[in-house]
């Protein structure tokens, strides 16, 4: 399969670069030509050890490079109502973003600009220029290279010095295509200083066909701007979604990302954060529900370069029948980067015979005044706070519930909208229960 | 034996300490009291050179020898101990341990040869029936699972075994209840000679009814703003310090 | 502290590095075919060794070095070595017959094999550059059906024991430097303890490089059956040169039914000078199963030496209710590189394992743990614990942890926790404030850190690790 990627690239590039904008343009043959040399990763790869991503890899995708819009009215084929949330609303089809006009983002405050990278790029050719790739084409990263190679557009968002976004923007993602489909795209969010923002990004899929995404995402979090990421996954069975979120902060700022699974096929998301300036506050949460033969892998690095900074990394994995989970946790810090507090958890359960949980927390030192640490574990519910529960008469199905609940909730109380917070307590309940053991919204799993 | 001249102190550049004297001679007890962040610990940190601080100015000669010039272990060889408000855990190292490096050390500095292991066993026997300590915390690692008030009495015990010609006791009473601070007092008495000095370093009066003070000294903004005899402990007890403070700032 | 205590503490001297002025006999330097045949000819080996020999060494040739490890290693010649060198004078029945050179440089390392008989009760085999040079108390042993001998005699005497169980734990194509080993090693130890029988002494070897430009290649082979204990102990030494020279070792390991194996190292190859000249480059694969069900294996090390350390004693619980245990110290000053750890792989059910590693680093060293803990899908009720701390002191070095947790079965219960931090400056002034300087702080403290590890060792390993620790690390806090 790659080769045949290979060969539309060199046959079809001129019409890639047609179809998009000249920043995405100027990065691409760089892109392309790191990717001829790193390929797919495979297993064989440390870093890519717990995500075997051939299966995914070597469906024959149809891609959109001459980006024909594809039919479809995100409103109608999709309600991601989250009661009581007030937010700026956008939605990306595949990879395309969605130019609808939705009246509840005409009061974004003055200087915001939310768009898709190729529109900014015509409008604010310097901001974009300035920052996007700055963080992805460093990386030695076959996915992220062919990314660069294959992503047209993206989503944008701009929050000006001191800029206050009051409500949190919702960005809905759709695969929809008739069939099996690869997408791939290229998200640039930028925080000036003092800028505060929230974004909620949910992952949805809409039809019965085999779906890849491949998206970067790339954060810029500028001094004393505060940055809070949610991305919620909830998509069906036959979809493989690689995400990678690259996170630079300066100092002062503080970021949380929050990556939740509850229903998916196969799952990488690949998070790094830099920490380049002092004084940074990151939190960095993750929860994966997984059961059938789901597979979910969060590769994540948090790099302290700079001293006095104070990271937090919270990941819990629920798996159930022959779901696989994959956790890695590095935390880098840098030779000056003195009075680095840094701490890592990662806690996982295991409810069935055949489900598989591997994790690696790595701590990579090289200054002396640091107080780190990580923990991880695997193992199952407290079966003696099942029995305490039950003879105060809970019912053991339900006491299980409430312990697998209980296990999940410091992830949840990680999330700083309230309203998103209830409704995610609810999904996740209700996951959890067995109801919503296909992806909400969508009759395709089974 | 003490005399600190015009003694200031900074931490991170924050001036703490704003031109101390004090003159401590043999056999003399003296209290040290004053508002919370008026500078108490700090002088028993900068007494004892803790490299946090930083000494600006001023001068502190013990028995004629400039102490500032000395490191922390040979302040501690010359006499000076202290009793620390937070003792600090070792986990691992075992009291025994511990204090027979000190006091040989100490034995050392006075060219003296290191005590052998029973006789150092013997002193330590002693000297812990002193303070009440439990057999079993001195087979303990130092300070470490101990309870607030068997961290102090551990202090107390230390005190006993280095035998320190002054000792700087800060806020001993912290955190103690009305048993642990009787021993604790009642071992600080009974170490009392007319050769060695005492600088206790307290908040509140009650530590003073068990260890009688020959001065009190309030402390506040960095300086000495007024000495008495035992007396003046309790006029603080009744007055609380406001009335010191308005005498201070209104000048 | 001050940058001059730092500088005056990593002055100190390798206390081992004499070198010892006895006739060697070595073989040219390179490796080829003949130069395995020529080592197993030397020997008189059986052809079934030799085959081992070449079998392993024409896999080797089709092996690439690793270099996964967060080490840094120049290139390392395999022709610039010599691969067998032995004491001219072999084979001595009784100390009087033993080199006198040899004897002096058994003082020096403070084993006198006399005292050591004598105060300790501990049967000792030598291990000097290749060759085994002399087994105390080999008689006594052998009333109990005990056998601890150099390996050759091993070969020579029991050749079923050792065709049974060589390359069953560690197989010659297991890893690059295992491989190697098996092509070229020249001897070690062979212990078996027969059914029902507690080994009633300590069993000691004490490994030496001598002569320059040489590799050693020792393997230890240890085979402990059904309700049989045995507690072996061992130590490593190598003299001060400029040049590295390179160590790859085999331990394995066997436990039957209910039987259990201590296995404790002192690990003080040369590092290095302070410039990272010279050292060690020890790369050893040791690794136990237990086989039979409630069999145990335990693995103490104490790691002070070496410039270049790659070690993983692990162990394979195939037996159910079997369990097994790797406590370590390791200490970097220097240069110095470490790259350690364990694997636990849970096969039996009811296993269990326990992790205690304890990382210290100073000067400019990196020290790393890396471990694996693997629980298969029938595993049922396996139980792991790890805990992974690392020291920093002075702000050139690096700690680094790299644990991997693999659970395929759901009734496992698996932990790890790990911390990284600097060396207390209250708990230093605290001991300064009490008159002890900042030098001797630092070792009551390291020594205090260490104390769950070193509480494993035998009695005299203890005493002397510690002293190693405070000496590895004399002066290093910044």
């Amino acid at each position: 399969m790659e080769q045949q990627y290979i060969d539309l690239y060199k046959q079809h590039h001129e019409s890639i670069k047609k179809h998009s904008t000249g920043v995405m343009n100027d990065l691409r043959d760089d892109a392309f030509a790191l990717f001829e040399k790193l390929h797919f990763p495979t297993v064989a790869l440390e870093n890519y050890k717990y995500s075997d991503l051939k299966a995914g890899l070597s469906i024959d995708y149809g891609v959109n490079i001459n980006r024909i819009p594809i039919p479809v009215n995100p409103y109608e084929v999709f309600t991601c109502d989250v009661p009581g949330i007030h937010s700026y609303l956008y939605f990306v089809v595949n990879d395309a973003f969605y130019p609808v006009k939705d009246i509840r983002n005409n009061s974004l405050p003055e200087g915001v600009i939310i768009g898709s990278v190729n529109q900014v790029a015509e409008t604010h050719p310097e901001l974009v220029k300035q920052y996007f790739g700055k963080l992805s084409s460093k990386k030695e990263d076959g996915l992220i290279a062919f990314n660069g190679a294959f992503a047209q557009d993206g989503f944008f968002m701009y929050v000006p010095k001191n800029v206050v976004l009051d409500k949190p923007v919702q960005l809905v993602n759709i695969m929809r295509s008739d069939v099996d489909f690869m997408a791939n795209s290229h998200n640039l969010i930028i925080l000036e200083e003092g800028a505060k923002a929230q974004l909620l990004v949910c992952d949805h899929t809409v039809d019965d066909v085999r779906f890849l995404s491949n998206r970067v995402t790339e954060v810029f979090v500028s001094e004393n701007a505060t940055y809070e990421h949610y991305k919620l996954e909830n998509m069906h069975v036959k979809t493989t979604n690689l995400a990678t979120l690259l996170i630079d902060q300066q100092a002062s700022s503080n970021v949380l990302a929050n990556v939740i699974t509850l229903h998916n096929g196969q799952t990488r998301n690949m998070v790094e954060i830099d920490l380049d300036g002092e004084h940074c506050e990151t939190l960095l949460c993750g929860m994966v529900i997984g059961d059938k033969n789901q597979q979910v892998d969060n590769f994540t690095s948090i790099i302290h370069n700079k001293p006095n900074c104070h990271s937090r990394e919270l990941f819990k994995y629920v798996l159930d029948d022959m779901a696989k989970g994959g956790f890695t946790g590095k935390l880098y810090v840098a030779k000056d980067a003195q009075k680095t507090a840094a701490f890592q958890t990662n806690r996982n359960i295991l409810l069935s015979k055949t489900a598989k949980m591997r994790t690696k927390p790595q701590l990579e030192i090289y200054a002396d005044d640091v107080k780190c640490s990580h923990g991880a574990t695997i193992g199952q519910l407290d079966e003696s706070a099942k029995f305490y529960m039950q003879a105060r008469g809970i019912s053991g199905e339900e006491a299980r519930l409430l312990l697998m609940f209980a296990f999940t909730n410091d992830v949840i109380e990680n999330i700083r909208i309230p309203a998103l917070q209830d409704r995610i307590k609810l999904l996740v309940e209700k996951r959890l229960r067995g109801e919503l053991s296909k992806c909400e919204g969508c009759v395709i799993c089974q | 034996m003490l005399e600190i001249k015009n003694l200031h102190a900074n931490i991170n550049g924050k001036e703490i300490l704003k031109g101390l004297n004090l003159v401590v001679r043999p056999g003399e007890i003296h209290a040290i009291m004053g508002p919370n962040g008026a500078g108490k610990s700090t002088l028993a940190s900068v007494l004892t050179g803790n490299q946090a601080f930083e000494v600006t100015k001023g001068d502190v000669t013990f028995y004629g020898k400039n102490l500032l010039e000395l490191s922390p272990e040979d302040r501690s060889r010359e006499g000076i101990f202290l009793s620390f408000q937070y003792p600090v855990e070792i986990p691992g190292v075992s009291m025994v341990n511990f204090m027979r490096t000190a006091l040989n050390e100490h034995r050392k500095y006075k060219n003296l040869e290191p005590l052998s292991a029973t006789d150092f066993l013997r002193t330590m026997r002693e000297k812990k029936e002193l303070v009440e300590m439990d057999n079993k915390l001195a087979n303990r690692s130092v300070n470490e699972g101990f309870s607030g008030g068997e961290k102090k009495r551990n202090e107390i015990f230390q005190m006993a075994m280095l035998d320190p010609r002054l000792s700087i006791l800060d806020e001993t009473d912290s955190g103690l209840d009305i048993d642990a601070l009787r021993i604790v007092a009642n071992g600080v008495n009974k170490l009392k000679t007319a050769d060695n000095a005492s600088i206790v370093i307290t908040h509140y009066q009650r530590l003073l009814d068990y260890i009688v003070p020959d001065f009190v000294h309030v402390l506040y903004d960095g300086r000495i703003v007024k000495s008495g005899g035992k007396e003046l402990a309790l006029e603080l007890e009744e007055r609380g310090y406001d009335w010191i403070k308005q005498e201070v700032d209104g000048k | 502290m001050s940058e001059d205590i730092l500088d005056q503490l990593t002055q100190s001297d390798y206390k081992y590095g004499f070198t010892t002025d006895i006739e060697t006999d070595i073989i040219p330097i390179g490796l080829s075919e003949d130069v395995v045949r020529i080592i197993s000819a030397k020997k008189n080996e059986p052809e079934w060794m030799l085959e081992f020999r070449l079998k392993a060494y024409r896999h080797w040739l089709t092996m690439e070095m690793p270099s996964w490890a967060h080490l840094e290693i120049p290139k390392i010649d395999f022709q610039s070595i010599a691969y067998y060198a032995a004491p001219r004078k072999n084979a001595p029945q009784s100390l009087d017959e033993v080199d006198p050179e040899l004897l002096k440089t058994f003082n020096k390392l403070g084993i006198s094999m006399e005292e050591q008989k004598m105060l300790s009760g501990m049967a000792v085999d030598v291990v000097m550059d290749s060759i085994s040079v002399k087994t105390t108390f080999k008689e006594s042993l052998a009333e109990k059906g005990i056998i601890f001998c150099s390996f050759s005699e091993a070969v020579e005497h029991h050749p079923d024991l050792v065709q049974k169980y060589m390359g069953s734990v560690v197989p010659y194509a297991d890893n690059f430097f295992a491989t190697l080993n098996c092509a070229v090693f020249s001897d070690g130890s062979f212990v078996y303890i027969p059914k029902g029988v507690r080994c009633p002494m300590e069993l000691s070897t004490y490994f030496r490089i001598n002569a320059i430009n040489t590799g050693q290649f020792e393997r230890t082979l240890i085979i402990a059956d059904e309700d049989s204990y045995v507690s072996y102990l061992e130590g490593c030494t190598a003299p001060m040169r400029d040049e590295n020279q390179l160590h790859a070792a085999i331990v394995e390991i066997i436990a039957m039914k209910n039987a259990e194996v201590k296995y404790s190292t002192v690990q003080n190859w040369y590092p290095g000078d302070k410039n990272g000249v010279g050292g060690i480059y020890n790369f050893v694969t040791k690794r136990g199963i237990c086989k039979g069900d409630s069999s145990k294996i335990s693995w103490t090390q104490v790691e002070t030496g070496s410039a270049v350390t790659w070690k993983y004693p692990s162990c394979i619980l195939l037996g159910d209710n079997s369990s097994a245990e790797f406590y370590s110290v390791a200490v970097t000053n220097h240069h110095q590189q470490a790259d350690t750890g364990t694997k636990m792989l849970h096969i039996g059910k009811n296993t269990s394992s326990h992790i205690l590693s304890k990382g210290i680093s100073a000067g400019k060293s990196q020290n790393s743990y890396r471990g694996l803990v693997k629980i298969n899908p029938k595993a049922e009720n396996a139980r792991n614990y790890s805990q992974c701390d690392s020291l920093l002191l002075g702000d050139k070095c690096g700690a680094h942890t790299f644990p991997y947790m693999e659970v395929d079965n759901d009734t496992a219960i698996v932990e790890h926790e790990a911390t990284t931090s600097k060396i207390n400056e209250d708990q230093i002034f605290y001991c300064n404030q009490r008159g002890i300087s900042t030098e001797d702080a630092v070792g009551l403290i390291v020594n205090g850190y260490a104390k769950e590890v070193l509480n494993q060792l035998p009695m005299e390993f203890a005493v002397e690790a510690q002293k190693l620790l405070q000496i590895t690390l004399e002066g290093s806090v910044g």
